[in-house]
């Protein structure tokens, strides 16, 4: 009996080791949490307050009286308001699945279609912002780690700082400092690649607090290995070793932070885009947001789950290519 | 008799004063700041220099000098005045929303790590898919569905930030509920409710006093940012977002108006930020 048993749990490991059957499981959970970020955003506009055919008349019109009864039934009809909420839901999945995210009230248009016109600058912002973090937080490390010196605790010092300072703050330092005194930037709404310069550095200056700490943990933890020992008796210089053999063992936890960064980019680039008046998906959920268009909200909650799960999926492949030893299942 | 009660009085003292001896000067400097905002809160009126409310058109938006501490701003009121008179209402926001994310994460993390097998992983699923949402975002939801408010902002803030807290919580519940000494009190055949009541609970509350003061500037830091995209709500008081809000406009012209009220929120945070984490090494360096 025992040996069955052992046998058949044998199998369902080496099932569960390919790495077909892994990706497929992979991709399986990522879509039941975008199917949960889905409801999620349903059951939410179920529980607003009010008469939601009134609202979305007075969304449009900008007006706060009531309705007549006969403009409320064309939206209710229109919208399937009058509807059971068991098929209003099976709806609204089924576009979902035809990837339409619902009309925005307020501008008549494809929510997909607005969001679609204004994630690029964002998206654009949030990568250059990943990359300007990760150049600030490695070179920080390099030189303060297992080193205890006054420049080392003003760095580190500088980094909870930089971690738990609120972004858009930074973000106006930096406007009033550089853009309104000094006048090496251009002040606000620009497009162009100076333009993009301070907004990056306000978004990677709060990440490179918050991974700099991370890393130098990880870092002083592989300072202490016996090999980096063993490259300094055979001669390396110290920051040869720190360049060459420390930074690559720290790069592991590096590609984790990457993903987990997603949301605290996705977050901080709203917050800066407003700061900065720059284009992009930041000035468009806030405008949304003020005048209660919940289609456009609902669609870029999905949208940032479905990021989430992609770049997630990308994290677990990377370390599988990374670090050979790690059997993800 | 009388040396008893001598010694049962003095020990609290003498160990309040060796721990005063050995807490680092950042930590002393974060404490005073945390008890100048906490006064602020508690009785504006002692730290004031002006009305907070008094409008003074002749005055208006001058930068920060003795007359006027912080400046003042397009109706001549003294930011230093009103900053402590909104301090209430922010402190009060970021408790509040840290005390419900506290009470929901507590819930989520608990009821999973306790259940284990399929309850678990259903949580689990649920912590994940609002941690796939980024934290303003979903606090941008229920904005926008319930409208600006002060309890809506609580609301967003404090669901925002919760499936973080549920995460760790339940990492710490499932790390205690494999040690020693919860293995022996099952063996001695204790009843499961007494065991989480007596041994699990009171072993996760310590790093948790830690996560919940780092989380109160967390909350604040996100409450202002609502506030700040101007999705706050206008309150009669000159909460700190609200002035972040107001000071928007005039960045260009009088910057003091929107970096002071900033420097307030980060000075407030950091302090609770760095106490947090004195408390968290302390508490990790005894076990």
């Amino acid at each position: 009996m025992t040996l069955i048993s052992t046998r058949r749990n044998d199998t369902v490991k080496v099932v569960s080791h390919n790495p077909l059957v892994w990706f497929a499981r992979r991709i399986l959970s990522g879509v039941a949490v975008v199917w949960a970020a889905a409801t999620f955003t349903f059951l939410v506009q179920c529980l607003m307050p009010g008469d939601r055919a009134q609202i979305v008349i007075n969304v449009r019109s900008g007006d706060v009286g009531p309705a007549p009864a006969a403009e409320l039934a064309t939206i209710n009809a229109k919208y399937g308001f009058d509807q059971p909420l068991a098929v209003q839901y099976g709806k609204y999945i089924l576009r979902i699945l035809h990837g339409d995210l619902g009309e925005s009230y307020q501008q008549h248009r494809p929510v997909a279609a607005i969001i679609a016109e204004q994630i690029g600058p964002t998206i654009v912002l949030a990568i250059a912002a990943l990359l300007m973090a990760w150049v600030i937080a490695i070179l920080t490390t390099l030189l303060i780690a297992g080193r205890d010196n006054i420049w080392s605790k003003l760095l580190s010092g500088a980094q909870i700082f930089l971690a738990t300072a609120p972004p858009y703050w930074l973000a106006t330092i930096l406007l009033v400092v550089f853009a309104v005194n000094l006048r090496i930037f251009p002040v606000v709404g620009e497009s162009s690649p100076m333009g993009l310069v301070l907004p990056t550095l306000a978004l990677a200056l709060e990440l490179s607090g918050f991974f700099g700490q991370v890393v130098l943990n990880e870092f002083t933890r592989v300072l202490e290995q016996p090999f980096v020992t063993s490259a300094r008796t055979r001669g390396m210089s110290d920051f040869g070793v720190r360049l060459h053999h420390v930074l690559r063992h720290a790069a592991l936890p590096g590609v984790t932070l990457s993903g987990w960064a997603l949301g605290k980019l996705l977050s901080g680039a709203i917050l800066i885009e407003i700061v900065f008046a720059r284009q992009g998906l930041g000035g468009v959920l806030v405008a949304a947001t003020s005048s209660r268009d919940v289609p456009i909200v609902s669609g870029a909650v999905l949208i940032s789950a479905g990021l989430f799960v992609t770049v997630s999926l990308i994290v677990d492949l990377s370390y599988r290519m990374l670090d050979p030893r790690i059997r993800l299942t | 008799m009388s040396m008893l009660a001598e010694v049962t009085v003095s020990r609290p003292l003498r160990e309040l004063l060796a721990f005063a001896r050995h807490v680092p000067v950042r930590v002393a400097a974060s404490l005073i700041i945390i008890c100048f905002f906490a006064l602020a809160a508690v009785m504006p009126k002692v730290l004031q220099t002006h009305d907070p409310f008094a409008i003074d058109l002749r005055s208006s938006l001058q930068s920060p000098s003795i007359a006027h501490l912080l400046g003042t701003d397009q109706l001549g009121r003294d930011l230093y005045s009103r900053l402590l008179e909104g301090a209430g209402q922010s402190l009060a926001i970021g408790l509040g929303a840290t005390a419900l994310s506290m009470s929901i994460a507590l819930i989520l993390g608990v009821a999973a790590a306790l259940s284990g097998g399929v309850f678990d992983s259903i949580l689990s699923r649920i912590v994940d898919v609002l941690f796939a949402i980024p934290t303003l975002l979903l606090a941008l939801v229920f904005v926008t569905v319930f409208g600006p408010s002060v309890l809506t902002e609580v609301i967003a803030v404090g669901i925002g930030t919760a499936p973080g807290y549920a995460r760790m919580i339940r990492g710490q519940m499932l790390s205690i509920k494999g040690t020693g000494y919860v293995e022996a009190a099952k063996a001695l055949g204790h009843p499961f409710p007494r065991i989480v009541w007596r041994h699990i609970l009171p072993n996760a509350m310590n790093p948790l006093t830690a996560m919940t003061t780092i989380g109160v500037g967390q909350a604040i830091i996100w409450a202002s940012a609502l506030a700040f995209l101007g999705l706050g709500v206008a309150p009669p008081a000159p909460e700190w977002g609200a002035l972040l809000n107001a000071g928007r406009n005039y960045v260009i012209y009088a910057w003091w108006l929107e970096i002071i009220p900033g420097l307030a929120v980060t000075a407030f945070a950091l302090s609770v930020t760095i106490v947090g984490r004195h408390i968290q090494a302390r508490l990790e360096g005894k076990s």
